[in-house]
């Protein structure tokens, strides 16, 4: 047997290169969720914004972009960045929530509702699987994403979004864990079920309600 | 630009599951079938866990969530891992 059977006592030793520790120096206030209702349990207020990535930054020119969403009966309604934008973009000011535990308040964002997306969109299914360019997936429940709570973000502060950031467009639903923002937005597809994209195979939670600190499985 | 390390990162978290140093094992990416030490991955720890991925085709390989009483380790990239005796 290769596997050891307890590996508690050498925690310690895995959380020295675990990714959150390395947060924690970067633009760090000290003040805590006492002092901010604002910020949900375990979270730490930042000013800067942290650049998380799981891989390769992908490249993708907005004259070449282009947004799908499937529907159940495999229609696919696209829209390029033209089309997007012609859509109706919106000023939305909201405070976004890095599972990693770092909260950035007040952010400024312009982008397109999803509702204008899934307005001539007709399905019975419930849940939603986003894609990115790249290959990342996450899952939202389609009710999450309606009602002016998610968004196709362009900008952010004032400036189209950086690749790194997640450019030409991203996902926004910032009343969630900020995982299921997903960078580099591609492909809405319709799903029956709640299947779990990256991070939710991987030992995240599948909804990721931050202010439930629904972090892990 | 995103911070990239190679797979040789991997040795203190895995060093919880296996009982030696695994990186200089060779696995089998699931994605290009090309098989290679894990010590040759490349880690993207500037993540929600670290992931390693393929140093030829940017397959995921490995990810290491550290969740503080729990680790989530996956290792479903990889077909086979090699482990010598």
């Amino acid at each position: 047997m290769l596997l050891q059977s307890n590996t508690a006592g050498s925690v310690g030793s895995f959380a020295q290169i675990g990714v959150s520790m390395s947060f924690t120096t970067r633009g760090f206030s000290g003040r805590r969720r006492e002092e901010n209702p604002r910020l949900p349990p375990g979270q730490t207020l930042f000013e800067d914004w942290p650049v998380l990535t799981a891989g390769p930054t992908p490249r993708v020119d907005a004259a070449d972009w282009e947004l799908t969403l499937r529907d159940e009966t495999g229609t696919d309604h696209r829209w390029d960045w033209d089309g997007l934008l012609a859509l109706g973009v919106e000023d939305v000011t909201v405070d976004i929530h890095c599972v990693t535990h770092w909260t950035k308040l007040d952010m400024a964002w312009r982008g397109v509702s999803l509702d204008k997306l899934f307005e001539d969109v007709e399905t019975e299914h419930e849940f939603v699987m986003a894609h990115s360019y790249g290959g990342y997936t996450t899952n939202v429940p389609l009710e999450d994403l309606l009602d002016g709570k998610a968004w196709i973000a362009t900008e952010a502060e004032g400036e189209p979004l950086d690749p790194e950031h997640g450019g030409p467009a991203r996902l926004l639903v910032p009343h969630l864990y900020f995982w299921k923002s997903a960078k580099w937005i591609r492909s809405l597809t319709m799903t029956a079920d709640n299947e779990p994209g990256f991070w939710e195979q991987n030992g995240y939670h599948l909804y990721g309600d931050p202010w439930k600190e629904e972090r892990y499985w | 630009m995103a911070t990239r390390l190679d797979g040789n990162a991997l040795a203190g978290a895995l060093s919880e599951v296996f009982r030696e140093d695994v990186t200089a094992a060779r696995a089998r990416c699931i994605g290009c079938g090309g098989v290679s030490p894990i010590g040759g991955a490349v880690v993207y720890p500037d993540a929600p866990g670290l992931v390693a991925r393929c140093a030829s085709c940017d397959q995921v390989l490995a990810t290491i969530v550290d969740a503080g009483d729990r680790v989530f380790l996956s290792l479903s990239g990889m077909s086979t891992i090699e482990l010598r005796r």
